[in-house]
């Protein structure tokens, strides 16, 4: 029984770990400024583990193989543990552990603890039960006020946010279902959500976020690479939470431009 | 049972090898001799009930942790996309609820009597049980009672509290400083409550005329889950004091 | 073996009621909890054989349950969670074996207070039946997942099942919290006050040791989610603001106003993260119980293990905030929370490596509790891995509420917690019932199920990092899903095998307590009291006489003894452990 317990466990970890070895499926290509820090130390995180993961279902087979009872005479080593041996291995495990998180603390101060820089564009994005919309300033660089009470799904864009159009600021925001940016340039998001708790998930620029009713969070991006790219959403929110996505299209400066000046002209 | 060759003498109870040494009599509330130990009992009901009121402890901590968070949180205000603070201050009816406090004030005091008397029933109770003997003034002074009275009227009193809040426009879901202040006392009231059918059940048993060694592990545990309770009550006040 | 001074026994009940209802027996109100625990693991079971149904084939029209629309799916999904949960991992290896053996392995007759062991049961089974009244109801289960987040959890229009579904659901639970703060205080002041002469809190077995620590966590972390509930009661039926700022629901503006959703999940998860250490440390005490039984050596570092058991306990309370690094929470808070996550693998590392060192040089015997206890160390090796991962906020930011944590949990809750539950019903059901299982179908059984969850759970991590959201009813609306499928597909078949796989479980489970062979007093040859002991056990478990102890519970292969173990209650012996 001990060869068919080795035999299982190091049949399951090769098979587990073939299938990470050759990322069969694996994280998106990152196409935002932030997914290569956070892709480096996901490597090196998952190039420990692997390790350990390994290690540790080898051994565990190969102890069961070992030392499984082959008649009466099979010394047994009668022993309590080995402090210096525990000592050891749980500061090494310390050391590693914590070594390996305090590396990827500057990739987390970096996309959280700093605002956006000046001169990136501000996009507002609210969630709700079960769309994205997505609000861009217009020229005088300020968004409007919205009203709850004027808030109407079925009306779509300006009226499902609820957009007061008798505030001053409003009458140029652009009130969209589809996410325009320009590439290369600092996106400073601020996240809402009308009802429920939501998340904005971006795979491919490693951006997720919660939005939250009562809280508006300020989170920024840059996105590399012109494309698509589909954001789903990543907070239960109802039974449209499958089905709550959207699209990003990451464009180039000019055509941005052209894209916001038909909005406007289309008001 | 297995046999092994020559008992080797082996010092059975080392203490600082393996830590606290547990009680040396059976541990089921029995001595050797088949008579209830009521000494380990009472350890023992004393013991659940510090545990118990951790987990008391734990609720009213949570509820604070809430009401902190609450207080000190702004929410969003989409019509002028700013943070607002909404605590609303209470006008809490203060000479009432220091009334209150004084009858609670009392009633742990007289539970803390009963609590004594009862110990002194059951320290003496050996000497009842000599024919021809007894210590006179058969008759004792009901505190346990008086504690009933008081308590109850601890809870008439928070009920009037809570009338008078009303009167004053402060409902559970008028504003978050008003549905922190009933959520508090009302869980208060609830475990006060608890104590009272406990006291309640201590009073039949005295009636019943069940063992005063019983009876007084039931008066003892209560008394001091009435403390805890009195304790909580300042603790209470205090909060909404200093938050309101 | 040596007595005390007789101890005088209280007389057995007479009468069903009493007998087998009523019961104030530690041993039988420990197999009632284990029964209602098989009851709900085999409901919440067939929920995700639904579940899993419905995201392959979300139009399929099944056999008397009829199509599965979106948000069914979420009320199995939500239902599924909560009684796996409550109901299994919290019920069974505490409720459940605790009941039963924590006493005997102390040398105490029965629990502290028997009344409150009595009550805590049928408070746990009421629990149980109001949750599932929340399936028959108007509106149907709620479908907020077992996490139940605020608001979706505290408007009545947020979603089918959200009105009294999910008010019957925060009563279960509530009522679930009273009857675990009753068991705590009976666990934790019957492992401080029964210990019979000798057995000192360093010779208490590893079981005992996780049964009291998982005792302590429950007594304070369940207080905290009762708050949490009425709290969230109060939002739904009162009109409070406690979790609930001013919202607009489909066009609707709600009276809420102020409200936090941030508070819900702080009061949540600080009862959550303690829960699922609750969840798994009895399945850890089992195991080293088990590995050193049946490797017929010490365990490997006895003090070290019980430190590391204190150490999860303490720092299970100083981790809450890292489900929350995405939640808008403060990203200061956030790096001290995965600083702390980071520490409590360590203790959870030195538990790993001791049960590797007590293999080490040992003689081992395949038994099918062995088995399982292996089987937990696989796959706690596995589950615990992919902790570090979502530890850190900024790998957690591509992988949280994803698949990755699914399979994590999962690995770790609902497989190596659940071999634990295994490696303890083969080892304990010769003392339970004086027969043994079937050897041959129990390894059946381990083998199918020990592949089949890794092929059910594995590929999460997979599923997870190439960004499959969780708690998605089916994968057709997002381009980027639709190349998962084949995978998904894959995880549903090993999950309908797996399941079908545990009837095995259940079949040898009641046949051999009719049929089993009958087993001897010891047929392990272990050490621990329940060993020393009539099988099944008295009603005072140790037939009028207090045993006393002379050993520590992992005196195997002492050099010198005539057999390969020493009874921690036999007198003689070369060792003063």
């Amino acid at each position: 029984m001990g060869l068919a317990l080795l035999a299982i466990i190091w049949l399951i970890t090769f098979v587990s770990t073939y299938f990470f070895a050759a990322k069969t499926w694996w994280l998106p290509h990152g196409a935002a400024a932030s997914a290569q820090w956070i892709d480096s130390q996901f490597a090196l995180t998952y190039a420990l583990m692997g390790i350990v993961f390994v290690a540790a279902q080898v051994a565990l087979g190969w102890l069961v193989w070992r030392y499984q009872d082959k008649g009466p005479s099979q010394p047994v080593k009668y022993t309590h543990g080995n402090t210096k041996l525990e000592l050891i291995w749980t500061t090494l495990t310390a050391v590693l552990f914590i070594g390996l998180n305090l590396m990827g603390s500057s990739v987390w101060a970096a996309e959280r603890f700093e605002p956006a820089v000046a001169g990136s564009i501000p996009v507002e994005v609210t969630g709700m039960q079960f769309a994205w919309y997505f609000r861009y300033a217009g020229p005088d660089g300020k968004f409007g006020a919205t009203q709850p009470k004027l808030m109407d799904p079925s009306a779509g864009n300006e009226a499902a946010i609820g957009l007061d159009t008798s505030d001053a600021a409003s009458k140029d925001d652009v009130v969209t279902g589809t996410m325009y940016l320009p590439v290369n340039r600092e996106v400073d998001l601020h996240l809402r959500s009308v009802d429920v708790i939501h998340s904005f998930f971006v795979p491919s620029f490693r951006f997720k976020q919660d939005a939250v009713p009562g809280l508006e969070i300020h989170m920024h991006i840059t996105p590399t690479e012109i494309g698509d790219y589909e954001i789903a959403c990543a907070e239960l929110c109802g039974l449209g939470h499958y089905k709550m996505h959207g699209m990003v299209h990451v464009v180039s400066q000019e055509d941005f431009d052209k894209w916001m000046a038909a909005r406007e002209a289309e008001k | 049972m297995s046999s092994i060759s020559p008992p080797i003498p082996v010092d059975v109870l080392k203490g600082g090898r393996g830590g606290p040494t547990p009680p040396k009599s059976g541990g089921d509330g029995y001595r050797g001799d088949g008579s209830p130990n009521y000494g380990q009992r009472l350890r023992r009901a004393r013991l659940g009930l510090i545990v118990g009121l951790a987990s008391v402890t734990m609720i009213f901590v949570s509820l604070t942790s809430a009401l902190v968070f609450r207080q000190g949180l702004p929410t969003f205000d989409p019509t002028t996309s700013s943070y607002v603070r909404d605590w609303i201050p209470l006008n809490l009816p203060v000479a009432l609820l220091v009334v209150n406090t004084v009858l609670l004030l009392f009633s742990s005091l007289s539970a803390e009597l009963a609590r004594r008397q009862v110990t002194r029933q059951a320290a003496l109770a050996p000497v009842h049980s000599i024919p021809g003997v007894s210590l006179g003034n058969e008759r004792q002074f009901p505190w346990l009672a008086v504690t009933l009275v008081l308590g109850t009227g601890f809870l008439a009193g928070q009920w009037m509290a809570w009338r008078e809040m009303a009167d004053r426009g402060f409902y559970v879901a008028t504003s978050a400083s008003s549905s922190f202040f009933y959520l508090l006392t009302a869980t208060h009231a609830a475990h006060l409550g608890g104590g009272i059918l406990v006291l309640l059940y201590a009073a039949g048993t005295s009636l019943l005329h069940r063992p005063v060694e019983k009876r007084r592990i039931v008066v003892d545990v209560t008394a001091w889950y009435w403390h805890f309770m009195f304790v909580l009550w300042i603790y209470i006040f205090a909060l909404l004091w200093f938050v309101k | 073996m040596a007595t005390s001074a007789t101890v005088h026994s209280h007389a057995a009940p007479q009468g069903f009621i009493r007998k087998y209802v009523f019961s104030l027996d530690h041993k039988v109100i420990g197999l009632q909890y284990y029964f209602l625990a098989l009851v709900a693991v085999f409901v919440g079971m067939f929920l995700s054989l639904l579940m899993r149904i419905h995201m392959i084939w979300p139009t399929a029209v099944l056999p008397l349950i009829g199509e599965i629309k979106p948000e069914t799916y979420l009320q199995l999904l939500t239902m599924h969670g909560t009684i796996m949960v409550f109901f299994v991992l919290t019920t069974a290896p505490q409720g459940g074996f605790g009941n039963y053996f924590l006493p005997i392995q102390i040398g105490a007759p029965d629990m502290a207070f028997p009344v409150l062991n009595m009550l805590s049961f049928w408070t746990t089974f009421v629990a149980f039946v109001v949750l599932i009244c929340a399936f028959f109801v108007t509106g149907g289960a709620p479908l907020h997942g077992w996490t139940g987040y605020a608001p979706l959890s505290a408007l009545t229009n947020s979603g089918p099942g959200e009105q009294l579904g999910a008010d019957l659901w925060i009563t279960s639970i509530a009522i679930f919290c009273i009857a675990s703060l009753m068991g705590a205080l009976n666990f934790i002041t019957t492992t401080l006050d029964m210990r019979a002469k000798g057995m000192t809190m360093f010779r208490l077995p590893l079981t005992v040791w996780a049964w009291f620590i998982t005792a302590i966590l429950g007594l304070l972390a369940f207080g905290v989610l009762l708050s949490a509930g009425i709290l969230l009661l109060l939002d739904r039926n009162v009109g409070t603001s406690f979790y609930v700022p001013l919202v607009v629901v489909n066009g609707q503006v709600m009276g809420h106003k102020g409200g936090s959703p941030l508070l819900w999940q702080h009061l949540f998860w600080f009862f959550g993260h303690p829960e699922v250490y609750i969840a798994i440390l009895p399945g850890m005490g089992v195991a080293s119980q088990l590995l050193s039984t049946f490797a017929r050596k010490p365990i490997f570092g006895y003090k070290a293990m019980v430190y590391a058991i204190m150490a999860i306990g303490f720092l299970g309370f100083m981790v809450w905030g890292h489900h929350m690094f995405m939640s808008g929470m403060s990203p200061y808070s956030a790096f001290a929370f995965s600083i702390m996550t980071m520490a409590i693998g360590v203790p959870s590392a030195i538990k790993t490596f001791n049960w590797l060192g007590t293999l080490m040089h040992a003689r081992i015997r395949f038994q099918t509790p062995m088995l399982y206890a292996v089987g937990f160390v696989s796959l706690f090796v596995s589950g615990g891995l992919s902790g570090p991962f979502l530890a850190q906020p900024t790998l957690d930011i591509p992988l949280h509420d994803t698949a990755f944590v699914v399979g994590h949990f999962h690995l770790i809750m609902g497989v190596a917690a659940i071999f634990g539950m295994f490696a303890g019903t083969y080892y304990w059901f010769p003392k339970m019932f004086g027969r043994m299982m079937n050897e041959t179908w129990g390894r059946i059984h381990f083998v199918i199920t020990l592949i089949g969850t890794y092929c059910i759970f594995m590929p999460m991590h997979y599923l997870g990092m190439a960004g499959q959201p969780r708690r998605y009813s089916q994968f057709t609306e997002l381009n980027y899903l639709h190349n998962l499928i084949p995978l998904n597909t894959f995880i549903t078949y090993a999950a309908i095998i797996t399941i079908s796989a545990q009837f095995i479980f259940v079949i040898n489970l009641f046949w051999s307590m009719f049929k089993g062979p009958k087993a001897s007093d010891n047929p392990w040859q272990a050490t621990t009291l329940e060993w020393t002991t009539a099988t099944p056990p008295p009603h005072d478990n140790f037939g009028g006489v207090t045993p006393v102890v002379y050993h520590g519970p992992y005196e195997y292969s002492v050099p010198g003894a005539k057999q390969d173990f020493i009874l921690q209650t036999d007198p003689a012996g070369a060792t003063a452990h």
